[in-house]
């Protein structure tokens, strides 16, 4: 066998290198797995650099109780993650998890706010943790800076935020580090079983590994089929809004407002169905930034420096896919919402169950056959 | 470190930088007229207080930004100097409500 051949065989090939696939790249090198991860270009619409960057549990998994247990579990690795980081790649991901609000500005939304709790704990198997609903006064222990329509919100001490743009460059820093081979520039076409190993075509090369993970977001949808799997997508496009750096004044992540480490405030976040992250609906803009002075009048004093639109990585019904091919062993599809959050349980807890060509019990309720019911149904 | 070139029909304007009287020429930005001045850094980075001074030019690096009248942490390479301008120099991070 040429060198040249050899050089293109690894145990897991990745497709993706974006915070998902990253996160997976990273788990599998931990554990021993030599990995290619096959990424787009610069031009790659990537959800991993213009996401909001919440490590966020409270009410997650209204209508899967298995989501909600998957994300604790996530959100109670995080530490590790960034320790292990820190240590390996010296990149502090400023992981943050002084738990967090959704604020309510009249009493109807937080009512709602409360019936959402509601059915969220009322389900059956669901985790149990603490979400409270706080009146004003209460929230301005935390929240000194809430402006007067601000009647109350949730609090609930899981939740926390991260650096996520360092979290994606400390993810790559450190797969670079285990020897993984990274390859941008090559979208993947084809992929084909020959013999015992995956033949996946990307740009100008075929690769060889005995395993494919398909962790590409959106485009998994098209992806899946290659392999006998499928992943329904239903991308939605969101706008955040970034003013000017300041000291920090914001001790509690906000699910719509949020201080980084830097300084910077982001304002965020909408949801509107597409696929096309070009131009900005300055509409939703307004209604971000005079929510947000509605939460916090002081943040009117602000400058803007800058505002985007991107896409949301978001399966069907909104809950994660993970999934090993029946007719193509070897070969998974991991996708999901949330890629920030779920990077713990990702690098430290999938990741290894692929390394072992297993997707163990804890997972199986994100298999896409959910999807095969409701169609029957 | 930067030299002018010759224009004798420029309109002069003076302008304060941290109190001190500075000429400029009508037209040119905050950040030309700093650098004209030699006025070297203009501000303290907001992240590591590293000293920093204007550099793209063009209204996207930030790294011109200065307290025009008051107002913190404008770009200067997008706002025209003007007769009688306070321009502080940024010393770190704003304070909110600063």
């Amino acid at each position: 066998m040429s060198n040249a051949l050899r050089s293109d065989d690894f145990d897991v090939a990745v497709v993706g290198g974006g915070l998902v696939g990253a996160a997976i790249a990273y788990g599998l090198g931990r554990v021993g797995s030599r990995v290619v991860v096959l990424d787009e270009g610069d031009m790659a619409i990537r959800a991993s650099r213009a996401n909001f960057a919440l490590v966020w549990v409270q009410s997650k998994g209204l209508g899967m109780p298995e989501y909600a247990g998957w994300t604790v579990a996530s959100a109670k690795k995080w530490p590790t993650l960034a320790d292990e980081l820190k240590r390996e790649v010296k990149l502090d991901v400023h992981l943050q998890q002084p738990g967090g609000f959704h604020i309510a500005l009249s009493e109807e939304e937080l009512e709602r706010r409360a019936n959402t709790l509601k059915r969220f704990h009322n389900q059956a198997g669901v985790a149990q943790y603490p979400t409270e609903i706080l009146r004003r006064d209460q929230v301005m222990k935390y929240l000194p800076e809430i402006g007067p329509d601000v009647v109350g919100g949730s609090y609930c001490p899981l939740d926390g935020h991260v650096n996520s743009l360092k979290l994606f460059r400390a993810l790559h820093a450190a797969i670079a580090g285990q020897g993984a081979t990274y390859l941008p520039g090559h979208a993947v076409s084809a992929i084909d079983r020959g013999g015992r190993a995956f033949r996946v075509r990307a740009g100008s090369r075929t690769v060889t590994a005995g395993k494919v993970v398909l962790a590409a977001g959106n485009a998994n949808r098209h992806l899946a089929p290659m392999v006998g799997l499928k992943a329904p997508m239903k991308p939605e496009r969101g706008q955040i809004v970034v003013t000017e750096r300041v000291k920090p004044f914001l001790k509690y992540p906000v699910v719509t407002i949020r201080q980084t480490d830097e300084g910077t405030v982001m304002l965020g976040d909408s949801k509107e169905e597409g696929t096309d992250p070009a131009g900005l609906n300055l509409e939703i803009s307004s209604v971000i930034a005079s929510r947000a002075v509605r939460t916090f009048p002081l943040l009117g004093k602000l400058n803007v420096v800058r505002s985007w639109r991107g896409i949301r990585v978001m399966p069907a019904d909104g809950f994660p896919i993970y999934e090993q091919s029946e007719t193509h062993p070897g070969a998974f599809v991991v996708t999901c919402h949330s890629g920030v959050t779920l990077a713990a349980g990702h690098a430290l807890t999938l990741a290894p169950m692929i390394h072992a060509g297993r997707l163990a019990e804890e997972v199986s309720a994100f298999s896409a056959r959910r999807f095969d019911v409701q169609e029957v149904a | 470190m930067f030299k002018r070139l010759p224009d004798a029909d420029a309109k002069r304007v003076v302008f304060k930088v941290d109190g001190r009287e500075i000429e400029a020429y009508a037209g040119d930005s905050i950040a030309a007229a700093l650098l004209a001045a030699g006025i070297s850094p203009t501000h303290l980075s907001t992240v590591s207080q590293s000293p920093r001074a204007p550099y793209c030019m063009m209204g996207v690096c930030f790294e011109c930004i200065v307290t025009v009248d008051g107002v913190a942490n404008r770009q200067g390479c997008l706002v025209p100097v003007r007769d009688g301008m306070q321009i502080d120099t940024i010393k770190g991070r704003r304070e909110i409500g600063a």
